[in-house]
């Protein structure tokens, strides 16, 4: 079923980490507004494969918008122009006939383009294993209902826990920061009685290993916040700024 | 059959595990630092596996195809996880729980796996709370339950929507956790194209590095395949684009039998197909069935809006048809019964395929309840209707979000439009009780094995399952062999064994790019969908599945003389990528379709349209058909069925009844 949209695509192509990159034009002809955006960009692909020329590399993997996996910055916004949702959930009626749309990868010094849309975001991956986490081996724990949390705790938790590493905080900040991403995991496990034995060195070494990535400092933009698709709360950066301080100034080591 | 022999432990249901647990051979901390294990996959059963291993000391290395391991497709899981904790004092207990999955499975499972799922499953509940999962509490501070599919029991734990998503990174925060201490090495964007065989055992894998392109060797005494399921045989799935099966496959074709493949799981509460540029299928979670209700048009061919018909001329078929389970029959229950009212022309939407998950009627209820406990007497509709609202939000908030930005209806104002699709695949690669493959020293956790689902798995049973596999399975299990490896030194990997499977590697990816045809890898893979939806799907018969043999060896023959792949070998190519993977579906499908057409019974999801009873039930043959169908791989897609035949010394084997 093919629909009625003609489009002018302007998408990154570079054809590996250190080859130089450039815009380029693609016309796409009877788009369907019910295609998902990742589907129009696969009619796309379709016919570069039978034109014989390289299709568009772009990550994606399970299109629903959990994974975290796509990332396309679309007419200057990561994910595009609608809010709370993933390129992968961005559908063609959002879109207008007629349309140029220019579409990127994240852009990010501790991001670098792997290949066209690709970028290497195992920067976060490194955050993580830093400190992103509760130190419990297999087999440790004691009964689940022996520590009652408070509903409201364990709510604001969780809507810090949605996040999905997917970067569009970095890839729109004007200082590539990582401060959301970050924030929203110290904030998940300062929120819950387990994550407190291990709250001091988790920020630090967190922080630390974000400044090392070379992520941007925070100034308070809010961007992160407007262009999350999960909406994870920019009160996650404050929280994580009182557990830093307090960390500094209380931390034995 | 004599080949096969489960290893199931002798003794009471009850107690084989723990005693097993306290018999099977250890590794001494020492020996563990020298005995290197790949894993393959990093979803719920393979960082689970990865971290509990590699916190017992083992060195482990961890391989998956994505970005990142916390993108693996298990974060994509919705609605749940089970556990017998009995929290809700509803009669819940760890046989009850065996029983039901047994049941579920429709007999085709084994006892003495499904026992230790139960038995396990209450630890990895304490053990996510213990790691900062942050499931769904009651206003007192303690976890709150729902309740899934083909139970009467309320032992679902969840996080909203997003169960999967919360377990994954549980997972994901302890592989890193040790990733970080350097106790395991982890190989992000990383593809396993084959497993290395020294002296008949499991050694190592041959994967590439999807960014470079290049081949890379890798030792283990061990290897685990953790790489999920197959349902992308099928094209249109809810799976992630990027899962599939050439782990498995390669390992089957190197020796580990295959369990069951024809045993897939039609998922009923899909959002409908809504064209040809469809590239995947959204699953809406069965915790929906909670509080949504299922129902089509009395009328034929109706065409009023789903607000506009009043409810006398509305049929809950499910409540209809299944009064005692009602809309939380099991999956394959309910997928059948929606398939039978479409085909009878009770079908909505424009494509007529699909019936409505109704929500009025609880949002009201719980709207009552709210002004209730909010003192407002007398509320009008209004009032209620959104006070409703907000319960039906907080519980299921980004499901309908998600629901209405794919379709673009808001389901708060109508029913949502669901229709069954595939989800799962109960097959997978044949193991004993330690897990273990056919192949010495492979394994196969999680959705990749065949064990505990039988021919239908019940929701909220796969995280378990992986999550029992990885930490609290495997870290016993692999003891019994590993403890016979202590003496065997790493391997190099110039050894001759490595450099041939590596040759192999690179020749089928020469093949490929030699094929230098006119037609995409998506264009093979969607026409394989169709002839497996079409006639390995939701019904099967006897002719249907013997010509959709016949079609599927002529496709593979027209990929291997048509396809194109684009650019080149040695750089990042998802075309390259795509065409290894479909190239096995297409191995794959065509075993599919001989085990179905060997199991003339129908059982679970795999119903034989010939073989049910007068009220279209499932009509399964103990007598003949109660086994596992194990098929050995014997060259150029020839295979042999080898039997292990099923024992039911605790159950009282009966016709699954929802009624």
């Amino acid at each position: 079923m093919s629909g009625n949209m003609n489009l002018t695509l302007k998408v990154w192509r570079q054809k590996n980490s250190n080859a130089k990159g450039e815009l380029v034009d693609f016309k796409v002809n009877d788009i369907s507004p019910d295609m998902s955006f990742l589907e129009m960009f696969d009619v796309l692909n379709e016919r570069l494969v039978s034109e014989n020329t390289d299709p568009i590399a772009f990550d994606h993997d399970c299109r629903e918008g959990i994974c975290g996996m796509c990332s396309m910055f679309i007419d200057g916004r990561p994910h595009g122009p609608k809010d709370g949702i993933t390129t992968c959930q961005l559908h063609m009626r959002s879109f207008k006939d007629g349309d140029t749309i220019t579409v990127e990868p994240w852009r990010a010094q501790a991001f670098p383009v792997i290949k066209d849309l690709v970028v290497d975001r195992t920067a976060f991956d490194r955050i993580i294993a830093a400190g992103g986490y509760i130190s419990v081996n297999t087999g440790n724990a004691q009964d689940a209902n022996c520590l009652p949390i408070s509903k409201d705790n364990a709510d604001e938790s969780f809507a810090a826990a949605a996040c999905i590493g997917c970067g569009a905080c970095v890839a729109t900040c004007k200082n590539a920061s990582a401060m959301l991403f970050v924030s929203a995991k110290v904030s998940q496990l300062a929120l819950l009685p387990q994550g407190e034995p291990e709250k001091q060195s988790r920020v630090l070494n967190m922080v630390a290993q974000m400044d090392a990535e070379g992520f941007g400092s925070c100034t308070n933009t809010g961007a992160c916040e407007a262009e999350c698709p999960k909406g994870i709360s920019l009160s996650n950066i404050a929280r994580m700024n009182r557990e830093y301080l307090g960390a500094q100034f209380c931390s034995e080591k | 059959m004599s080949k096969l022999d489960a290893k199931i432990p002798e003794g009471q249901l009850e107690t084989k595990w723990t005693k097993y647990k306290s018999s099977v051979p250890l590794v001494n901390p020492s020996n563990k630092r020298n005995l290197e294990i790949v894993i393959v996959g990093s979803g719920l059963a393979g960082a689970s596996a990865a971290a509990a291993l590699a916190e017992l000391g083992y060195k482990v290395k961890v391989f998956c195809f994505q970005d990142s391991p916390r993108r693996a497709h298990s974060i994509a899981a919705q609605g749940g996880i089970n556990a017998a904790k009995n929290y809700q004092n509803d009669g819940d207990s760890i046989y009850r729980l065996f029983y039901d999955t047994i049941k579920g499975g429709d007999y085709r499972a084994r006892e003495g796996n499904v026992h230790r799922l139960s038995e396990v499953s209450g630890n990895i509940i304490d053990q996510c709370v213990a790691q900062g999962v942050p499931f769904a509490r009651e206003y007192g501070g303690l976890l709150s339950n729902r309740s899934f599919g083909g139970t009467q029991v309320q032992r679902t734990f969840y996080a909203a929507g997003q169960t999967g998503q919360q377990l994954l990174l549980g997972a994901y925060s302890a592989l890193e956790r040790q990733i970080g201490m350097g106790a395991v090495e982890m190989f992000n964007r990383h593809e396993m194209l084959e497993v290395v065989m020294i002296d008949g055992k499991a050694r190592g894998i041959i994967a590439r590095d999807l960014i470079t392109g290049k081949l890379e060797r890798h030792f283990g005494h061990a290897v685990l395949l953790c790489t999920g399921g197959y349902g992308n045989v099928f094209y249109l799935s809810t799976n992630a684009m990027g899962s599939n099966a050439t782990a498995v496959w390669k390992a089957h074709k190197q020796g580990a039998f295959f369990g069951n493949p024809c045993f897939t799981q039609i998922h009923p509460t899909c959002i409908p197909v809504s064209g040809d540029h469809q590239s995947k299928l959204t699953l809406m979670s069965e915790s929906l069935r909670n509080d949504g209700r299922i129902w089509v048009p009395k009328k034929k061919d109706e065409t009023r809006k789903a607000v506009d018909i009043p409810e006398e001329e509305r049929d809950y078929y499910l409540e209809r048809r299944y009064p005692a389970f009602g809309n939380l029959v099991p999956r394959d229950v309910a997928s059948r019964a929606a398939k039978e009212r479409c085909d009878a022309g009770h079908g909505v939407g424009t494509s007529r395929m699909a019936v409505y998950l109704d929500f009025t009627f609880n949002m009201d209820r719980y709207g009552k309840i709210e002004a209730t406990k909010k003192g407002i007497h007398n509320a009008d509709a209004a009032t209620i209707r959104a006070l409703g609202k907000d319960v039906i939000t907080e519980k299921y908030g980004n499901l309908f979000d998600m629901y209405k930005q794919i379709t673009g209806e808001d389901p708060y104002q109508m029913p949502m439009r669901i229709y069954p699709a595939v989800h799962y695949t109960m097959g997978g690669l044949w193991v004993d009780y330690n897990l273990m493959t056919t192949i010495p020293g492979l394994y196969a956790l999680g959705e990749a094995n065949f064990s505990d689902h039988g021919a239908n798995r019940l929701g909220a049973s796969a995280l378990m399952q992986g999550l029992a596999d990885g930490y609290f399975v495997i870290p016993y299990t692999i003891g019994s062999y590993l403890s016979k490896e202590i003496s065997v030194k790493s391997i190099p990997t110039s050894h001759e064994a490595f450099v041939a499977a590596e040759n192999k590697v690179q020749n089928d990816i020469d093949k490929f790019f030699n094929i230098k045809g006119t037609k995409s890898v998506d264009h093979f893979h969607k026409r394989l969908g169709k002839i497996m939806w079409e006639k390995c799907g939701m019904a099967r018969n006897e002719k249907g599945l013997k010509e959709a043999i016949e079609e599927i060896r002529a496709l593979r023959a027209e990929f291997w003389k048509d396809l194109r792949v684009t650019g080149e070998a040695n750089e990042f190519n998802p075309e390259l990528e795509k065409a290894g993977r479909v190239a096995d579906f297409l191995e794959l499908g065509e075993l599919m379709c001989k085990d179905a057409l060997n199991r003339n019974e129908s059982c679970g999801g795999h119903f034989r349209e010939e073989y049910q009873t007068e009220e279209g039930e499932a009509n399964r043959d103990d007598d003949n058909f109660a086994f596992v169908a194990a098929w050995e791989y014997k060259g150029d897609n020839n295979f042999e069925m080898h039997k292990e035949e099923l024992k039911y010394e605790n159950i009282k084997i009966a016709q699954r009844s929802y009624k």
